[in-house]
């Protein structure tokens, strides 16, 4: 920190201007719980002076070691639960810089429990470090992190061989370590595989060169860190714009407002819009409101464009002799982060830069076995497996590989009644040969999943606090049925129910069991006292609405008493009913106590209760 | 073309203006919690920016517990005058009803009185289903892990073990009815970053953070400053002069000053880099005991 200290007390202005210029360099530590990730952290952090006198008096207080030496690793291990438990369980970020660069470290857990961390983590990494324990070797799980790693896209890779005070430092040893290593990542994708002896403990070869390992000649990982190239890392040939909204503060101002995900514009450049296949020039690019020549990744601009096109969020920017593919199918690898495993039969949300679209999974091809790591088959995903799946969305996505573009080829998958982010997707494939008409064809081609509701019970229960149901009245011509079937409507409605009672008018059993079902789905509680004299049309009401959202009512009202009230009516052939969920008699004509036995035989069927997922 | 390699102050408020922005295109109702500090200065600044020439298509609100140093009263109205800005003011009413004060209540239940339930309220009573917050990852441990959007439950608590994972710039703001979305759109800038961008940008803060003399007391082994005279004074304290300024704005009885000289920003970064001690020593909630801001963020505390 010499220059910078120097910089500091003599000319703030100076250092001010230097700070500044500093280049940002994400990266991603792994490791499981005693390799010596968390002491490595608060080593880098302590040693380069990010740990403030008052945090270092806390963490002194709360080392359990006894004698001198200070536990870095509750430095950073930030909530109560990990404290206690002395584990890292999520992601944490984490920041220093140096005279070179500002760094952003994300602090992940390596057990293969923890996977869906170490991939959040490592999604916007520019560097993984992943530590290795000198005594034992090259780990199963060293070579996981190290597989994920390159799945993510991390191009950076540094080995850390920890624990070398615990070897003596022992040459060999290291060199076997490092030779098996590479043998390993050279069927990965990493730009680069850099290998470090060190002890964490003892601040070996972090941030200073150290006499225990004369024999080694590279940087130490501090070094590494602020020299490493990350300049080539973003995407910086195939621009994609992705619109996040329309700024319209005034008639003469109307620009699209996003970010550029790869790739770089200038004033003048011809773009085409996705998915309306039109094109214009760019007649501004503008900065905070202030004009700029050119725009590259990652700035948030605002472009406005020569003609009015019809474009709003979700839509894409391109260059004409540049385009992604369009595709309603995708083949993605996934990464499931759900306790709940993966649905075929479930529609999800897909949200991939700023188009959120609906999906289906069509077929889960295979999954990595993650102790060997080669596939498997499979008939679906749990929680930390990483597969291959083909979905298929309602409108097509504008997409690259995720090797060649992490912004464009990278996607979520959220539960659509849970809304939690279920997994991590990355698109597979190769560069596209698709041309523009082809992509324009698929762009327009109508819903490839067959349109079906997108509402679910849940939701609807939450609009109408009730599941839906058909309430089924059987009785004799006089037994008072529609009348009761009024009055409950009535009282249902009262009590802040939603209830309609299904008029038969013109329409024959199948039509009126046709209108019950489609109000009980909606969430309704439909009331009919449609002729049903039959066993066999009674089971075919509860067989095509549902036996469990059918509640029969036997209006079993005195015969001799329906024939005095309904003299002309035809009698002929009625099968009482064996087995209703409710018989009453309606002699009297008063309906009160029947309507609250029904609500109550409602209730106790769950239908004032929350659907479960 | 040559490219331009984007600075790491550039690459942060590239950063924060793509989430403000997203935030703001998929929620319905989104507001941006004004503190009135530093932090919320230069998030309101990238609000502008994100919508420049335009305006930012929502609100500011501040929960105002009644103890606020006077001058940032003052420098929030002025604000939100001059630039245009919808801006909310909250005070538990309850809590003001009955006089609820750090002197009586002591700064647990006061905070949680003033500042959490009175965040709670305003949220449910304007149905805000998104709130902008100026929090960074540096400033504690519990923040650290917090995501960029963090869910709350309809109590508006946090879970910190129930996270949604977050992936690149991929976020996720599908909620239901009742629940809502903290934006943090300064997660990634630590407190240097802060300085290093009011200072390029010429953001307006409140005075009170430049060393001035000003009256105070030592209370506890604090500066407190005796903003008006509603200030208690124990037996034996006498306010002095002495020339302060204050590293974060809170509640004035709430507020530690440091001793300073430092009357520019390059001045208060240049002793903020030569000290050793955090930012949030100042902040007396937090001394309540080790892990407490995770149980106040559990609760609903910003």
């Amino acid at each position: 920190m010499g220059t910078d200290a120097d910089l500091i007390r003599s000319d703030i202005h100076a250092y001010l201007t230097k700070y500044e210029q500093k280049e940002l360099l994400r990266f991603v530590a792994v490791g499981s719980v005693d390799d010596g990730k968390s002491t490595l952290i608060g080593r880098l952090l302590h040693d380069t002076g990010m740990v403030y006198e008052d945090q270092l008096a806390a963490v002194k207080s709360a080392s359990k070691i006894e004698g001198e030496e200070i536990d870095f690793s509750l430095i950073t291990d930030g909530l109560q639960a990990e404290r206690e438990q002395g584990i890292t369980i999520d992601v944490a970020y984490r920041y220093f810089s140096t005279d070179a660069r500002k760094f952003i470290i994300a602090d992940t857990p390596g057990h293969v429990q923890y996977t869906r961390n170490m991939v959040t983590g490592a999604s916007t990494a520019n560097v993984g470090i992943i530590l290795i324990d000198a005594r034992l070797g090259v780990l199963q799980q060293s070579r996981r992190h190290a597989f994920i790693a390159s799945l993510l896209g991390i191009p950076h890779l540094a080995v850390c061989v920890n624990k070398m005070d615990l070897t003596d430092y022992d040459r060999d040893g290291f060199n076997a370590i490092r030779d098996e290593f590479a043998a390993f990542a050279k069927g990965l994708n990493f730009k680069d595989v850099t290998f470090f002896p060190i002890s964490a403990l003892k601040g070996v070869n972090l941030v200073s060169a150290s006499p225990e390992t004369p024999w080694h000649d590279g940087p130490n990982v501090l070094e590494y860190l602020e020299t490493v190239p990350i300049d080539e890392d973003h995407n910086l040939t195939d621009f994609r714009f992705p619109v996040q909204s329309t700024l319209r503060p005034n008639l003469d101002y109307r620009g699209f407002a996003g970010q550029i995900c790869s790739g770089s514009v200038k004033v003048g450049d011809t773009v085409l819009t996705l998915p309306s296949g039109k094109t214009s020039e760019i007649v501004g690019i503008d900065f905070a409101g202030v004009p700029q020549q050119s725009a590259s990744v990652p700035e948030s601009v605002t472009i406005r464009l020569a003609d009015e096109i019809d474009t709003s969020r979700g839509d894409m920017l391109v260059l004409p002799d540049n385009i992604p593919s369009a595709q309603r199918t995708v083949d993605a690898t996934l990464v499931w982060m759900s306790e709940s495993e993966l649905d075929l039969k479930k529609s999800y949300i897909l949200k991939h830069t700023t188009q959120s679209v609906r999906v289906k999974m069509d077929e889960v091809a295979a999954k990595v076995d993650m102790d060997t790591l080669q596939d498997v088959p499979c008939e679906t995903l749990a929680l930390n497996e990483i597969g291959r799946v083909t979905l298929t969305c309602t409108r097509a996505l504008f997409v690259d590989p995720y090797t060649v573009n992490r912004a464009t080829g990278g996607f979520i998958l959220i539960d659509s009644l849970t809304n939690n982010t279920v997994a991590a997707g990355m698109i597979q494939g190769s560069e596209s040969t698709q041309d523009l008409e082809a992509l324009l064809r698929e762009a327009r081609a109508g819903s490839a999943l067959d349109p079906k509701t997108q509402v679910s019970p849940r939701e609807r229960f939450d609009r109408l606090g009730q599941r839906g149901a058909t309430i089924w009245l059987t009785g004799l011509p006089g037994s008072g049925r529609w009348a009761l079937a009024y009055a409950l409507e009535r009282r249902l409605f009262d009590e802040g129910h939603t209830a309609t009672v299904i008029d038969p008018t013109g329409q024959d059993l199948s039509g009126v069991i046709s209108a019950c079902k489609a109000a009980t789905e909606a969430g309704f509680i439909a009331i009919c006292a449609y002729k049903s004299y039959r066993k066999a049309e009674r089971a075919l009401v509860r067989d095509r609405i549902g036996d469990e959202r059918v509640l029969e009512v036997f209006v079993n009202t005195n015969e001799d008493l329906c024939r005095e009230r309904r003299p002309n009516a035809s009698f002929e052939g009625f099968e009482a009913p064996e087995n209703a969920d409710l018989t009453f008699d309606l002699a009297s004509g008063r309906t009160r106590e029947e309507m609250g036995a029904i609500i109550d035989g409602l209730e106790a069927a769950g239908q004032f209760e929350r659907p479960g997922a | 073309m040559k490219r331009q390699q984007l600075t790491h102050l550039q690459q942060l408020e590239t950063e924060s203006i793509h989430i403000i922005r997203e935030a703001a295109a998929e929620f319905d109702n989104p507001v941006m919690l004004y503190s009135i500090g530093k932090d919320s200065g230069v998030m309101a600044h990238l609000a502008l920016k994100a919508f420049a020439p335009g305006k930012p298509p929502f609100p500011f609100m501040h929960v105002d517990t009644t103890w606020k140093f006077s001058d940032m009263i003052t420098f929030r109205d002025k604000y939100a005058e001059e630039n245009g800005i919808e801006l909310i003011v909250h005070t538990n009413p309850e809590g003001k009803a009955a006089d609820v004060n750090p002197f009586d209540y002591g700064s647990n239940e006061y905070t949680t009185i003033m500042k959490t339930v009175g965040l709670k309220q305003a949220l449910d009573k304007h149905g805000f289903d998104a709130a902008f917050g100026g929090a960074r990852r540096d400033e504690e441990r519990s923040r650290a892990k917090e995501r960029i959007f963090s869910f709350r439950d309809s109590m508006h608590q946090w879970d910190p073990k129930n996270q949604r994972p977050e992936l690149w710039s991929t976020y996720n703001c599908r909620i239901r009815k009742g629940e809502s979305v903290r934006v943090f759109p300064l997660s990634n800038w630590t407190e240097l970053d802060i300085w290093l961008y009011i200072e390029r940008e010429g953001i307006p803060i409140v005075p009170l953070y430049l060393a001035k003399p000003r009256p105070v007391v030592i209370r506890d082994g604090t500066l407190i400053m005796v903003d008006d005279d509603r200030m208690r004074l124990k037996e034996g304290e006498e306010p002095m002069i002495k020339s302060v300024r204050f590293r974060t704005l809170g509640c004035y009885p709430l507020s530690g000053a440091v001793e300073s000289e430092a009357a520019t920003v390059p001045e208060v970064v240049q002793e903020m880099l030569q000290t050793t001690f955090s930012e949030r020593q100042g902040r007396l909630i937090d001394f309540d005991e080790d892990g407490s801001m995770e149980r106040k963020k559990r609760e609903g505390y910003f």
